[in-house]
């Protein structure tokens, strides 16, 4: 299982030496791409509204045409979430790119039914204790969609599927499902399902495991990081795994690399959730075999959780941000006195926003909303970016706001420089869970 | 010798909703012990209170020689709603690599340290 994205947005140059590895190594194999985080569905959604051949992957075109030739020839299955919120759509844009590289008669798999947007009563659903439960969530629901598991990954691929696309699915599912299809375990054989699922865990942020997010001048060094190779991870019948990269590319797979991403996410390490099984890997063996091959075994599973978990997306609120430089002599008393400029604007015009106020290179992404850290700072500093955080239900204070930052050019202290601002619309989630009978996943062919 | 968690031990975090995993890991086996008696779940909760952290639970990991952390309500509600730069909170690993732990001088030819911290 070879991984070519780990989020939307990923390096769409990275996935061509997974599937030259693949190609090479003489086994089969199939590349999977995860693009789907929390709230990119929700924009999916939005853009569908306005357009509705829209609301799938972006990049999806860049991620593909350059490999698709290779994974046909190669029979490497291609699986991915970058359906969205609307798998369909991303089928046809797949099938136009595969006609206009000339491979006629693509088969192309949709997995649908994670979207229940129109089929649940929330008031009727519990909602998943990893919520802050008391928060009230607002009506309009944008997106409701189950983590559904791989069970349908893999009866697609059985019925000859060269791309699967799907909407929400479980991350790790990407690469069960494809395992599954392959060496036909048993979706009861819990440590072999475990297995798949660990596999598809490591590989699901991309290069997170082999080297991306990972360097440390001096700590933990990465060979090329401009150039990381993303994972491939050779599994065999009996669940044992082998963390690596294509040969040739930067990065780094280590006992560190894969033990960072091994509980990336997890919260209790022997019961981490999914559709299809509950990981355990407070067992798990991870040893270094050779340069850049990491072996991983020892994955434990028992039956997966009654229900399945829905995320559901409400429409949220309006961040502004603005943000303006003093550097030099006496930067920072400068920058001080205007957030307190800024302040005292924001009171008297009588801006209804919740505000924050950070010292950019003093403390700021540790800080808390009331500067805590930042006021017991003493002493001074070469340069400083004084940023103003605004958020509100309507738009227009949100504006109102941003605009005292950029009226400090001609108002404020002397010798701020570089305003930047933006403005926008955030997208609120919340996490119920859904018993699996209300849930009917499917496969099409299209 | 007073040092910096980061010269034994390296760390990575991840979000979900205003909830916050930090994974703590041992470069050496014979640092192991100082992350199992040193960073406790007080330790961690008293540098992330004054942004409104509420609880830390520790996950003991002995097969990699890995703590986890798991702590809650430090995200200001969370990505969606945080008015902080960093809103996934992704950065918070550092803070807990920024704690100081006591190396036995028996054991300081082994770390990686860079700068001991002195009264």
């Amino acid at each position: 299982m070879g991984c070519g994205a780990g989020f939307s947005g990923d390096r769409v140059d990275a996935p061509q030496a997974v599937v030259a590895a693949i190609a090479a190594s003489g086994k089969r194999g199939a590349i999977m791409f995860e693009t789907l985080g929390e709230r990119t569905l929700a924009l999916g959604h939005l853009a569908r509204r306005n357009d509705p051949n829209s609301g799938y992957e972006p990049l999806l075109d860049e991620f593909l045409r350059p490999i698709l030739p290779t994974c046909v020839a190669a029979a490497i299955p291609i699986v991915s979430n970058f359906g969205a919120a609307n798998p369909m759509a991303a089928a046809h844009k797949i099938r136009a790119a595969a006609n206009a590289l000339g491979l006629r008669a693509l088969k192309i798999a949709v997995v649908s039914g994670d979207d229940v947007r129109e089929s649940i009563d929330l008031d009727r659903l519990e909602r998943w204790e990893g919520d802050d439960v008391n928060d009230t969530v607002p009506g309009e629901i944008i997106a409701a969609n189950v983590y559904l598991g791989a069970q349908q990954i893999a009866q697609a691929l059985r019925a000859g599927a060269q791309v699967v696309v799907t909407g929400r699915v479980a991350d790790p599912a990407l690469a069960l499902g494809p395992l599954v299809a392959h060496f036909g375990w048993d979706w009861n054989d819990w440590d072999l399902i475990a297995a798949g699922t660990l596999a598809g865990h490591l590989l699901e942020c991309g290069a997170q495991v082999s080297g991306g997010y990972f360097a440390d001048p001096g700590y933990k060094d990465v060979p090329d990081p401009a150039n990381i190779g993303f994972p491939i991870a050779e599994v065999s019948a009996n669940g044992d795994i082998v963390m690596t990269k294509p040969a040739g590319t930067g990065g780094r797979v280590s006992t560190m690399t894969v033990k960072e991403q091994l509980i990336y996410e997890i919260h209790d390490p022997a019961n981490y959730l999914t559709p299809d099984v509950t990981l355990d890997v407070t067992g798990v063996k991870i040893d270094e075999i050779a340069a850049d091959r990491v072996s991983v075994r020892g994955a434990r599973g028992k039956p997966p959780p009654r229900d399945l978990k829905a995320t559901v997306c409400f429409p949220g609120d309006w961040l502004g941000e603005a943000e303006i430089s003093y550097a030099g002599p006496n930067a920072l008393a400068r920058a001080r006195l205007a957030a307190d400029v800024v302040r005292r604007r924001l009171a008297m015009r009588g801006l209804a926003v919740r505000a924050r106020l950070d010292f950019i290179g003093i403390q700021s992404v540790f800080d808390s909303d009331t500067s805590d850290l930042q006021n017991a700072f003493q002493g001074e500093v070469p340069e400083v970016r004084l940023r103003l955080a605004a958020s509100a239900a309507d738009r227009d204070s949100v504006k109102q706001s941003v605009q005292e930052v950029l009226a400090l050019y001609c108002c404020g202290p002397a010798g701020g420089g570089g305003v930047r601002t933006s403005i926008h619309n955030r997208i609120r989630t919340a996490s119920y869970l859904v018993p699996r009978h209300m849930v009917r996943p499917k496969v099409s062919f299209l | 010798m007073k040092i910096l968690l980061h010269d034994i031990a390296h760390a990575r975090s991840g979000d979900k909703g205003n909830r916050l995993n930090i994974g703590v890991f041992a470069y050496r086996a014979e640092h192991w012990p100082i992350l199992l008696e040193q960073v406790t779940e007080e330790r961690v909760l008293a540098i992330y209170r004054h942004r409104g952290a509420t609880r830390v639970v520790r996950h003991v990991l002995e097969n990699i020689h890995a703590l986890n952390f798991v702590i809650d309500d430090l995200l200001e509600g969370g990505v969606n709603s945080s008015l902080n730069v960093d809103g996934h909170g992704k950065t918070n690993s550092y803070r807990l690599l920024g704690l100081e732990v006591d190396l036995p001088e028996s054991l300081a030819a082994s770390a990686n340290v860079r700068r001991e911290i002195r009264p």
